[in-house]
């Protein structure tokens, strides 16, 4: 009798979906659809937050959240702030620049310093992929990623995630096309983990020596799709998220010339029209206006590149909020 | 588990009425009062009394629907975070007299957590608590202005609010007890 596990009630107990404790977000990679979802739900709740009277509430009162930033950043270090200080956390943000990182202390020992000063969340950007997971090996607190070398950018793909999901409706069924430095870009990469979790259909399109070889994009993401022609790939687009291209790229031989990618791999209006009719346009920032996009693009109704920028701040309270349960 | 019915369909109704009809004669009508469900089973229940004032009173009030996760003093202590669902006060709460509406009043604690999420919003005039049960052991010093029916309980039985709205099946107020604690 006991051995009829199938039609036991416990058994059907135990394969219930069963909230779970998230200690760190390092990538997406280890996100489920369900989980994403109730982040995407959190988030519209934390956006409805910034919008009152007083945009602030007690959720992580006395927790205290520092932002280690090894790497410059604006947007994305003023978004934690600001997404830290809604939730009424202690916020502390040290960039390596003027600390004893240039006394050559160590990243190990950096990260003892701030979780003996009482550090409950580290928020880590880093030029080198997976230094948050080495922080998150020794830390006893919970790490967040905001951006390591090429490898993940967790907040920006979710941010992405939260604004189709905001302006479309849905994520699932959706052609999306990322263009531009994808072989360098740790907001592609985190998107595909994203976007094929949530069942879009992405794209992928650049220029042969920004892409890689295909089979290390299939071997990963067996569905998504490569091209080097932006012309093709654009029709019918549901979203077009066009990336940053470093300056560098041209000088390292990886570009003829900036005016000749932005012929080929430039957003522009008249690439805008073949897309879907309701498409959107999106830029994780900062920009390169007339090169991987045209500026009356970039401020055209379609697109949501300041949109981004302010949900963000949304989607970063509630991956705090996930991992202040601690 | 064991599981007592304290409240059926039709006492759920009358209560419903009764309180509605004491918002009213406490406001002197009902022109400035704005009623507030906490979520969950609050939300249907301040929807039901406002059904319930408009026909007899003939006036729409506004109903709103508080969220009151980020306002908790346990995150952290139950388990993993809750999701944090919607908030949606409709208008100015501003110098109105606000209902709020709950099914259960047990510590006082979500009360506690909704005056504050509400303080955020503005300053009513005068804030109301309607509750559909109140079974007693609170921890704070809070009380409710309408009461549907006081169940005095052990520590250790649940109070089960059963609604058509957010349920499957009928209505209905139970106490469980699970026999194995």
């Amino acid at each position: 009798m006991s051995t009829t596990l199938a039609s036991s009630p416990n058994s059907t107990v135990a394969t219930q979906p069963q909230a779970n404790y998230r200690r760190h977000v390092l990538d997406l990679d280890d996100f489920s659809r369900d989980e994403i979802g109730e982040i995407l739900e959190t988030t519209a709740s934390m956006k409805e937050v910034l919008n009152r009277p007083i945009k602030q509430v007690p959720a992580l009162r006395g927790k205290t959240v520092v932002n280690m930033f090894f790497e410059d950043s604006t947007r994305t270090r003023i978004s934690f702030e600001l997404a830290a200080r809604a939730l009424s956390a202690n916020v502390v943000t040290m960039s390596a620049r003027g600390s004893s990182v240039e006394k050559g202390e160590s990243l190990l020992d950096t990260m003892r310093t701030l979780q003996a000063l009482g550090a409950d969340i580290i928020v880590m950007r880093h030029r080198e992929s997976g230094a948050p997971y080495l922080v998150a090996q020794h830390f006893l607190g919970s790490v967040l990623n905001a951006g390591d070398g090429r490898h993940a950018h967790p907040t920006q793909a979710l941010l992405d995630l939260f604004t189709i999901q905001e302006r479309l409706g849905r994520i699932e069924g959706l052609k999306v096309v990322i263009v531009g430095d994808i072989v360098h870009s740790r907001v592609a990469r985190s998107n595909l983990w994203g976007l094929t979790t949530m069942g879009a259909h992405v794209t992928l399109c650049a220029p042969t020596t920004l892409l890689g070889p295909a089979a290390f994009w299939t071997a990963t993401w067996p569905k998504v799709t490569i091209t080097t022609d932006l012309d093709e790939c654009v029709r019918d687009a549901d979203v077009i998220m066009t990336l940053r291209l470093q300056k560098e790229r041209q000088e390292s031989g990886l570009l003829p010339s900036l005016r000749e990618y932005s012929r080929f791999f430039g957003v522009n209006a008249a690439r805008v029209a073949c897309a879907a009719p309701h498409c959107l346009v999106m830029h994780p920032g900062p920009m390169n206006e007339g090169v991987e996009i045209t500026p009356d693009v970039a401020t055209s109704a379609q697109s949501v590149i300041e949109t981004q920028v302010t949900n963000g701040v949304a989607v970063r309270m509630a991956l705090l909020y996930r991992l202040a349960e601690h | 588990m064991s599981e007592k019915q304290i409240l059926s369909t039709d006492d759920i109704r009358r209560a419903i009425t009764r309180i509605a009809h004491e918002v009213a004669e406490r406001n002197e009508g009902v022109r400035n009062v704005v009623l507030v469900g906490v979520r969950r089973r609050g939300v249907p229940l301040a929807h039901r009394i406002a059904a319930a004032l408009a026909d007899f009173e003939g006036e729409r009030v506004p109903v709103g629907t508080l969220d009151i996760t980020l306002y908790r003093d346990d995150l952290g202590l139950r388990g993993p975070a809750p999701i944090v669902r919607s908030t949606n006060l409709p208008g100015d709460i501003n110098g109105r007299v606000v209902v709020l509406v709950d099914d259960v009043l047990y510590t006082g604690r979500t009360v506690r957590a909704a005056l504050d999420a509400l303080a955020d919003f503005g300053r009513p005039a005068r804030i109301q608590l309607a509750v559909l049960i109140d079974r007693g052991h609170r921890e704070l010093p809070i009380r409710a202005d309408f009461v549907g029916k006081n169940v005095p309980t052990a520590s250790d039985e649940r109070i089960e609010t059963r609604l058509s709205e957010v349920d499957f099946g009928e209505d209905g107020v139970f106490i469980v007890r699970d026999i194995n604690t």
